[in-house]
């Protein structure tokens, strides 16, 4: 079936991550390009955590009426991946918020937020 | 525009290999693989969490979750030090005071956030929630207190000392682990008690909070770190 | 049920390449900011769908709230260095 969830959440996520490596090689102002690296990041996440999904399953939280001790393995989805991505948005922001400031110092030195204004490490 | 249609067909061309990859090799799993079966089906009797995502986040992948911290702790200091405040001169300019509506509205929401917050990070074994969103809540209190009062500066002292502590009892709580259960990080030398009760699952609610103070006092210093900082005049 | 989730996984799927589109193609830069604290909104509503209210949470403190307001103090604090 194509219009399934996994299918829809898939093509969503595969675009985002195109879209953000378009945006962060295309722009010339340094904020923009964060900006499409956080997007480039939202979309892998979205990605790892549908890897981990099962369609007809829900989340491995044991609430003692649905999905209780004994039939867990039956009915919950992959725990994995749910961590992971937890602590991938967590070192996301710190990761940004790291590159912002680092765009403020910048700034601070040339006034200018054009990439094309440094060109030390150029060749 | 000729390198950017070329760079366009660039990512065109990574974009087409991806979907290619990911249509060819992915299929929709039948059932769980075995490391997420053995995670699900020993998880209550072993660890007795009702969620198993914090299980593995705090015992099974304990470690990964220590350098997590360590990461954020190493990027909130990266970012103090490239913002160190000057010695505090009179101030030229005085910001201006906060409207009267933030300074209303922050008075009656930043404690229920607080609460909230610790709520949700003391609850993560039960509920889904846990120490990084309820850090991330107690900073999102720290920062509408910050927009609120411009002109009331907030010691940073005190959340230096809340994250040193945290992350100090968290090792210490992980080194306990060693030396009376199974390893490092090893959460039952708590007992397990009664599943889906709050003083369960050993030692998970005990970390899970350490971790929530110390990410919300990371996220705080970053808030108030760049809250503070004038631009400077030369 | 099933319908339902699919409808608007549909829906959240076009709004958030929608936004993410936007973000790429607006002359502001405040739009933009505000395009991506969007996607990570819609994304949080992608991760209630995808069973795991864990990362939902995560991803809706985090992503949509606290690094939307980053953007936004850089974005002042670079205008009012620019000033000077």
């Amino acid at each position: 079936m194509l219009l399934s969830i996994e299918n829809i959440a898939l093509a969503s996520g595969i675009l985002l991550i195109l879209i953000g490596l378009l945006g962060a090689l295309t722009n010339k102002n340094i904020i923009r390009m964060i900006v499409a690296f956080s997007i480039f990041d939202t979309g892998v996440n979205i990605l790892i955590v549908t890897f981990g999904y099962m369609p007809g399953r829900t989340a491995p939280i044991i609430d003692g009426a649905k999905v209780t001790a004994q039939n867990i393995a039956q009915v919950a989805i992959d725990p994995v991946p749910q961590a992971l991505v937890l602590t991938a948005i967590v070192i996301g922001f710190g990761v940004t918020a790291l590159m912002l400031v680092f765009a403020l110092k910048m700034h601070e030195k040339r006034k200018s937020l054009d990439i094309n204004d440094y060109t030390d490490l150029k060749w | 525009m000729l390198k950017n249609s070329f760079i366009a067909l660039l990512v065109l061309a990574f974009g087409v290999l991806l979907f290619h990859g990911v249509v060819k090799l992915y299929k929709v799993p039948e059932k769980l693989n075995r490391t997420a079966e053995f995670y699900n089906s020993n998880e209550a009797s072993q660890i007795g969490a009702a969620n198993v995502v914090t299980a593995v986040v705090v015992t099974y992948r304990g470690l990964y979750t220590l350098g997590e911290v360590t990461v954020l702790f190493l990027a909130a200091s990266v970012i103090g030090f490239f913002l160190k405040r000057k010695k505090k001169t009179a101030p030229v300019d005085a910001k201006p005071a906060g409207s009267e509506l933030m300074t209303t509205a922050s008075k009656v929401l930043v404690p229920g956030s607080i609460i909230l917050g610790v709520y949700v990070f003391v609850n993560g074994h039960l509920t889904p929630g846990g120490g990084f969103q309820g850090g991330a809540i107690i900073g999102t209190a720290i920062l509408l207190l910050a927009l609120a009062n411009p002109t009331y500066s907030i010691s940073k002292k005190v959340f230096h000392w809340i994250e040193s502590i945290s992350g100090f009892v968290f090792v210490a709580i992980g080194l306990a682990g060693l030396l009376l259960a199974g390893g490092f990080l090893d959460t039952r030398f708590l007992p397990n008690g009664e599943m889906l009760s709050l003083f369960s699952a050993g030692a998970i609610p005990l970390i899970y909070s350490m971790i929530g103070l110390k990410v919300g006092s990371e996220i705080s210093g970053i808030i108030l770190e760049l809250n503070d900082t004038q631009p400077n005049q030369d | 049920m099933e319908l339902f989730s699919i409808i608007l996984l549909l829906v959240m799927g076009v709004a958030t390449i929608g936004s993410a589109i936007l973000a790429l193609t607006t002359k502001k830069t405040d739009v933009a900011i505000l395009a991506a604290g969007a996607i990570s909104l819609f994304a949080s509503i992608f991760f209630l769908v995808l069973a795991s209210p864990d990362v939902a949470m995560t991803e809706a403190a985090i992503g949509a709230g606290l690094s939307t307001f980053l953007f936004f103090v850089i974005l002042r604090k670079t205008e009012q260095n620019a000033e000077k």
